[in-house]
C-alpha cells in the first residue's frame, strides 16, 4: 500500500555522504561457525544477566544460557552447540574497552539444537501470550539500543497507542544491514508488523524506509501487494541524517514530538526496528529464539565489505577474516556507524544483539587527530541539531562541569547524533563533551543516592547506640534502687 | 495622644513579632542541612568532628573551615564555597589527603570474631557475632577506615574499587591549551 501521507520536517539534520554501496555490492552471506561464541552478561547499562549454565556443561543451539529477574532483562540463547568453557572476563562491546563477565562457549561443530518452541498462530493468541513469547525468545530492539521489545509493547495503562512505526530508515552512513534485511526477508518484516499490530491491538502501521533504498522499497511493495492489508502502509522518507532516530522519524511521519523525558508512547506511538519485526516473526511463528542477526562489515579497512548473517556472539575477528581480512589502510575499528558508533580496542570482541555494523575505517574515513581550535560562536551547531538544543551552551557548561545548567539546557535530550560535531568549523569533539557530562551527572546521582543511604544508616546507628546507653543506665539505676530497697528492708529486721 | 498611639503600635507589633517567631519558627538549622547535603556522608571523622552532621553544624556556626573533609575532596570544597559565598581553598592536609574511593575487606581466615570492628563501623556495614567470622557488606561500606585501627589482628584492609562497566565514566576530551598568537608589540609604527 503506497502512502499519500503528508510528511513533516524536523529541525536541523544533515545530508551526509552515504557510503552505503560499499557493503551492498556483494550478496548477503552466512558467516561460518566460529570456534568460540562469547556472550557478555551486561545486556545494556544497568541490566545484568546471570549465567544459567555451568562451566563444562554441554549446551545446544537455542538453549538459554543467561537470564535475570530484572524487568528489562531478556534471556540470551546459545547460537550453536558446544561446551561452556566458563564465565570469564572478556573485552565487551562497550565504549570503555573494559572486560566484563561473559559466557564463553567452545563450539563443537555438531550444530545440535533444542527443539524449537511451538509455532503460534498469532491471530488466535492473546496479546499477553505473544508478548511472553517475544520475551522468552530474547527479542530486543535490534536498531542499537537493545531495549526489551516485550517491555516496549507494554506502554502502561495511561497511554493509548494508535500507531506502530517500523523503522527501516537506516540513516547513518555505511550501515546497510536493515536494507539487506528488507531486500532478503521483506515477508518476515511484514508478517512481524502484523504480529505487532495484533499484540498492540491497533490498526495502523507505517513502515518507513529512506527514499534511496529502491530495492528494499520494491521488495516491501511486492510483499505488501500480496498481503493486501489496509492497515499497513510503507512510506519513503527523505534521506536526511538522523531520520532513523526514533523521535526524528516520529516527527517526520506524524508531526508529533515525544515530550522531553517522555517516551514515544506518550504521543500514542510505538516504534520498532524492521530487524526486530523479523525477529518477532521468527520467535512467534517459527518458535526460534534470537541467535542470529544481519551485520554490516564495511569500510576501506576491510578487503571485501558485505553484509553477514552471523551468530550473535561471533568474535569480530572472524567476520573480518571472512570479509577478506584487513587492508593495509585500516586505522580504526568501530562498532556501529561512523556517527554514533564507538571505537574498539581489539577484534576479539563479539557482536551482540544490537551490533548492526562493524566499520574498519581507513584514515580517510575517520577524522583522527584533527586539530581542535577555539569555539568561534558561529552557531552552526544549533542550526544542525535535530533536537533543537543549543550545543554551544552545552559545550561551555560541559567544559566547566556545570551540571545544573546542563540540566536546564536539556543535556539528556541529546541523542549524540554528532551533527553538531560535523558542522563545527573548529573541530571541537562536542559529543564527547556531552557524553562525559552525562556520565558525570549519572555518577553524581549514584553518589548522592549512596550518601543518602549512608546517612540513614549512620542516623540509625547513632539512635541505636543512644538507646542502648539509655537502657543500660536505666538498668543500672533500677538495680541500685532495688539494692537500696533491700538494704532498707534488712535494717529493721536486724534491729 | 499620638504618643499613646505610637506606644500602642509598638505593643501591637511586638505581639505580632513574638507570635510569628513562635508560629513560623524554622525548625532545625537550614544552613547546616544544606552543608550536610554536600558532605559525602562517609562518617569518617577525619574533619575532627564525630560525623558529617556535627561538621556541617560546625561550619554553619563558623567553628570549622570548609576544607577539612578529605573524602569530599576539592570538588566538595568548591561546592561548599559556592553555597556559602566564600573563597574556595585547597584541602587542609592536616586532616588527610584525597584518595580514590575504597572499600574495607576483612581477611576472613584471620578474623577472631572480637566484634570490635562492628562497634566501630558508623553505618553498621559489618556483620558477624562474637567468636564468629565477620564480613563487610561492601555495598554499604563508605570507606571511612574506622574499622582498621580497632582490629587486634590487623585483618582488615582497604581495597580500591575496581573500574568496571557499572562505574566507568566517559572521559572528557583533553583540552590542550595552546599559547595564543601574541601580537608583536615591538613593531615600530611609522
Amino acid at each position: 500500500m503506497y502512502s499519500m501521507l503528508k510528511l513533516f520536517n524536523f529541525h536541523g539534520g544533515l545530508q551526509l555522504p552515504r557510503h552505503k554501496q560499499v557493503s551492498l555490492e556483494r550478496p548477503v552471506a552466512t558467516a561460518s561457525l566460529p570456534e568460540q561464541l562469547i556472550y557478555p552478561l551486561q545486556l545494556r547499562p544497568g541490566v545484568r544477566l546471570t549465567a544459567t549454565v555451568q562451566p563444562g556443561e554441554r549446551v545446544l543451539a537455542g538453549q538459554v544460557i543467561a537470564d535475570s529477574e530484572h524487568f528489562l532483562a531478556t534471556p540470551v540463547h546459545a547460537a550453536s552447540s558446544g561446551v561452556v568453557r566458563g564465565i570469564v572476563d572478556w573485552l565487551a562491546p562497550h565504549p570503555s574497552g573494559l572486560p566484563d563477565h561473559a559466557v564463553v562457549i567452545d563450539t563443537d561443530g555438531l550444530e545440535q539444537a533444542v527443539a524449537p518452541m511451538p509455532g503460534l498462530d498469532y491471530r488466535h493468541e492473546t496479546p499477553a501470550t505473544i508478548k511472553a513469547r517475544i520475551r522468552q525468545a530474547g527479542v530486543v530492539g535490534l536498531g542499537g539500543a537493545a531495549f526489551s521489545t516485550a517491555v516496549k509493547l507494554n506502554p502502561g495503562p495511561n497511554r493509548v497507542i494508535d500507531t506502530l512505526i517500523l523503522n527501516g530508515a537506516e540513516c547513518e552512513p555505511y550501515i546497510t544491514c536493515d536494507n539487506a534485511l528488507m531486500q532478503t526477508r521483506a515477508r518476515a518484516v511484514v508478517e512481524g508488523a502484523l504480529i505487532l499490530l495484533h499484540a498492540l491491538q491497533i490498526g495502523r502501521c507505517l513502515i518507513a524506509v529512506e527514499d534511496h533504498m529502491t530495492e528494499a522499497l520494491a521488495a516491501l511493495d511486492a510483499v505488501l501487494a500480496e498481503v493486501k492489508d489496509r492497515r499497513l502502509s510503507r512510506v519513503a522518507v527523505p534521506s536526511v541524517y538522523p531520520t532513523g532516530g526514533e523521535r526524528q522519524l516520529i516527527k517526520v511521519l506524524t508531526g508529533k514530538e515525544a515530550p522531553s523525558g517522555g517516551i514515544p508512547a506518550d504521543v500514542g506511538i510505538v516504534c520498532q526496528n524492521v530487524g526486530t519485526a523479523a525477529a518477532i516473526y521468527d520467535a512467534v511463528v517459527n518458535g526460534l529464539p534470537l541467535t542470529w542477526r544481519l551485520v554490516t562489515v564495511t569500510g576501506k579497512g576491510v578487503a571485501r565489505p558485505s553484509n553477514w548473517l552471523a551468530r550473535i556472539g561471533t568474535p569480530i575477528a572472524d567476520l573480518i577474516e571472512q570479509s577478506g581480512g584487513y587492508t593495509p589502510d585500516v586505522r580504526r575499528l568501530i562498532i556501529g556507524g561512523p556517527m554514533m558508533g564507538f571505537a574498539l580496542p581489539d577484534d576479539v570482541i563479539p557482536i551482540a544483539k544490537a551490533s548492526n555494523c562493524i566499520l574498519a575505517a581507513a584514515l580517510s574515513e575517520v577524522d583522527v587527530d584533527r586539530e581542535t581550535r577555539a569555539c568561534i560562536r558561529c552557531g552552526e551547531c544549533a542550526n544542525a541539531c535535530p533536537v533543537n538544543l543549543l550545543p554551544q551552551q552545552l559545550y561551555w557548561y560541559s567544559r566547566v562541569n556545570n551540571l545544573d545548567k546542563l540540566k536546564q539546557f536539556s543535556l539528556f535530550d541529546c541523542i549524540e547524533c554528532g551533527c553538531c560535531e560535523v558542522v563545527c568549523p573548529s573541530h571541537i569533539p562536542l559529543v564527547n563533551y556531552y557524553r562525559a557530562a552525562k556520565s558525570k551527572t549519572l555518577t553524581k546521582a549514584k553518589q548522592a543516592e549512596k550518601a543518602a543511604i549512608a546517612k540513614r544508616r549512620h542516623d540509625a546507628n547513632q539512635e541505636r547506640k543512644a538507646r542502648e546507653q539509655a537502657e543500660k543506665a536505666e538498668r543500672a539505676r533500677a538495680r541500685k534502687a532495688a539494692l537500696a530497697a533491700a538494704k532498707q528492708q534488712e535494717q529493721p529486721s536486724e534491729s | 495622644m499620638s504618643f499613646l498611639l505610637i506606644c500602642g503600635l509598638f505593643v501591637l507589633f511586638g505581639i505580632l513579632l513574638g507570635f510569628a517567631s513562635v508560629k513560623f519558627r524554622v525548625k532545625g538549622d537550614p544552613v547546616a542541612d544544606k552543608i550536610e547535603a554536600i558532605l559525602p556522608q562517609t562518617q569518617c571523622g577525619q574533619c575532627s568532628f564525630p560525623g558529617c552532621r556535627p561538621y556541617a553544624e560546625a561550619i554553619a556556626s563558623g567553628q570549622a573551615d570548609i576544607n577539612q573533609c578529605p573524602p569530599g575532596g576539592q570538588e566538595g570544597i568548591e561546592a561548599l564555597a559556592d553555597l556559602l559565598g566564600v573563597e574556595s581553598k585547597p584541602l587542609n592536609a592536616e586532616f588527610g589527603v584525597e584518595k580514590p574511593k575504597r572499600v574495607a575487606i576483612i581477611h576472613e581466615q584471620d578474623c577472631i570474631g572480637c566484634t570490635k570492628c562492628i562497634q566501630a563501623c558508623p553505618v553498621d556495614a559489618i556483620v558477624g557475632a562474637a567468636k564468629q567470622m565477620h564480613t563487610v557488606v561492601a555495598n554499604e561500606c563508605t570507606g571511612c577506615e574506622l574499622c582498621i585501627e580497632p582490629c587486634p589482628v590487623d585483618c582488615i584492609v582497604m581495597e580500591p574499587i575496581p573500574e568496571d562497566l557499572s562505574n566507568w565514566q566517559w572521559p572528557a576530551p583533553v583540552v590542550v591549551a595552546k599559547p595564543a598568537a601574541q601580537p608583536d608589540l615591538n613593531v615600530q609604527h611609522a
